[in-house]
């Protein structure tokens, strides 16, 4: 696991924190129930994750939720679940150094954010809100249900294309070679 | 596109009181709001915020795109409550009483009424709180302020950065997306969802990639001025706790305490005034 906690991980963290807090506003609605829009900043934190360690994932994703949309501090845990899940395999998914690209590595990304949505979104999110706000428990286990599909579709989708990106883009060495 | 809320100088005493002081009050504030249900507590608490918000000087276009998105999402919510499980506040309050018969298993209930007032008003506690606290409070002070009471700099620094930085990600963002739609590329609602993703997409690339380069940018600059050799370091904005700020946490604790002993003396969270 990545827990190096140096200057660069400080700045990823607090970059990365404004990032998702200016992305807050950037949602694609998916069904009316609140909280269930597709969310791309959630791929974003997912790419955090993925390129700085479970550290930097999990503090970003609670400083971002709790900077961008304050409201509902029920939803401030699962994005720590998220975060932190997702960048506890940072060092295998090795994506500065140019290795995401083949596909063993996307299906591992792919399932460790859906086992991680599937804790944070199904179990973690509905039992906040019934302790906080007392909510009716068949509601939030809907709503949490529609919150699992979408973010992993999100991240699915866009946080994997991310990851390709600029893993191909940042781990392309620039340096001259014999030709042969 | 509204603007984030962000912090404004200004002379009140509510901007005066140390980061930190007001960051104890928020947590502890929305704590209280998170577990009590009594009414009577949270109307108390509705009064005293908008008190400190009238005080604190913000002004209403500072906060009223946030605001407004709050109150879509918040009626919205409280309609599902009411479709999802009609009979919620009979269950909590163990009385029934019919107002009017709306249709197939759908009645009307005071105890429901009641409930979803009560759901309402607990946001209306939180959001003034969170108003205030972003209004008010200068970043770099916060981030000397927390770590002038044991956080790790590293962290702290972390938090100023964030703060510093979300005015900057979101000017690039809406750079971004200006220069996306006059190439032509559609942001409103129309389309599918596949290329709606696709279109927020085009959007995220270049602002991911150019906050990777700031990373970069940031943390050599921050290396070249020998941050993290030191185990501490000094702050330009650090202020003393005066006074002031001592009043102020030691009244948030006592009424927290007082809050919680209210609530809970009784067994439940719940006012339950249909007994």
């Amino acid at each position: 696991m990545k827990l190096k906690f140096g200057i660069k991980e400080v700045v990823a963290l607090g970059i990365g924190t404004a990032l998702f807090v200016v992305l807050t506003t950037v949602q694609i609605p998916f069904f009316i129930v609140p909280n269930t829009a597709l969310q791309p900043r959630m791929a974003v934190l997912a790419f955090i994750s993925a390129v700085f360690g479970p550290i930097v994932g999990g503090v970003a994703g609670l400083l971002g939720h709790a900077l961008g949309d304050a409201f509902f501090y029920g939803w401030v845990f699962p994005e720590v679940v998220v975060g932190a899940a997702i960048g506890a395999f940072a060092n295998k998914f090795a994506v500065t150094e140019g290795g995401f690209a083949d596909k063993k590595k996307i299906i591992l990304f792919n399932i460790v954010q859906i086992v991680a949505n599937a804790i944070a979104w199904i179990v973690v999110a509905p039992v906040l809100d019934i302790l906080i706000y007392a909510e009716p428990a068949n509601k939030v286990f809907a709503q949490g249900a529609f919150a699992f599909v979408g973010n992993i579709v999100i991240i699915g989708i866009l946080g994997t294309i991310l990851l390709v990106a600029y893993s191909k883009i940042s781990g392309k060495s620039s340096d001259l070679k014999v030709e042969e | 596109m509204a603007r984030m809320i962000s912090y404004e100088k200004k002379d009140t005493p509510i901007h005066k009181l140390s980061g930190f002081t007001k960051l104890v009050f928020f947590i502890l504030w929305c704590m209280t709001s998170a577990l009590t249900f009594d009414t009577r507590i949270l109307i108390l608490m509705l009064f005293m915020g908008g008190t400190i918000y009238a005080i604190s000087g913000t002004k209403w276009n500072q906060v009223s795109g946030v605001f407004k998105a709050i109150m879509l999402f918040m009626a919205i919510n409280l309609v599902c409550i009411f479709f999802f499980s009609p009979f919620e506040g009979c269950k909590i309050y163990g009385t029934r009483t019919d107002i009017v018969y709306l249709f197939g298993k759908y009645y009307l209930t005071r105890e429901q009424l009641f409930y979803e007032f009560n759901v309402l008003i607990k946001y209306f506690t939180v959001i003034p709180s969170v108003f205030i606290f972003l209004t008010t409070t200068d970043p770099s002070e916060l981030a000397s302020s927390l770590n002038g009471v044991g956080v790790p700099y590293t962290i702290a620094y972390s938090l100023e950065i964030a703060l510093r930085y979300i005015p900057d990600i979101q000017d690039e963002f809406h750079r971004i997306k200006n220069a996306q739609e006059a190439r032509g590329i559609e942001m409103s609602s129309k389309g599918n969802l596949f290329s709606r993703i696709k279109n927020t997409a085009s959007i995220i690339f270049p602002l991911l990639f150019s906050s990777m380069e700031r990373i970069e940018v940031v943390s050599n600059a921050m290396e070249l001025r020998g941050f993290g050799k030191k185990k501490s370091r000094t702050w330009y904005s650090r202020r003393k706790l005066t006074p002031g700020d001592f009043a102020v946490l030691a009244f948030i604790i006592i009424f927290f305490c007082i809050s919680m002993i209210f609530t809970y003396y009784d067994g439940s969270r719940f006012y339950n005034p249909f007994i």
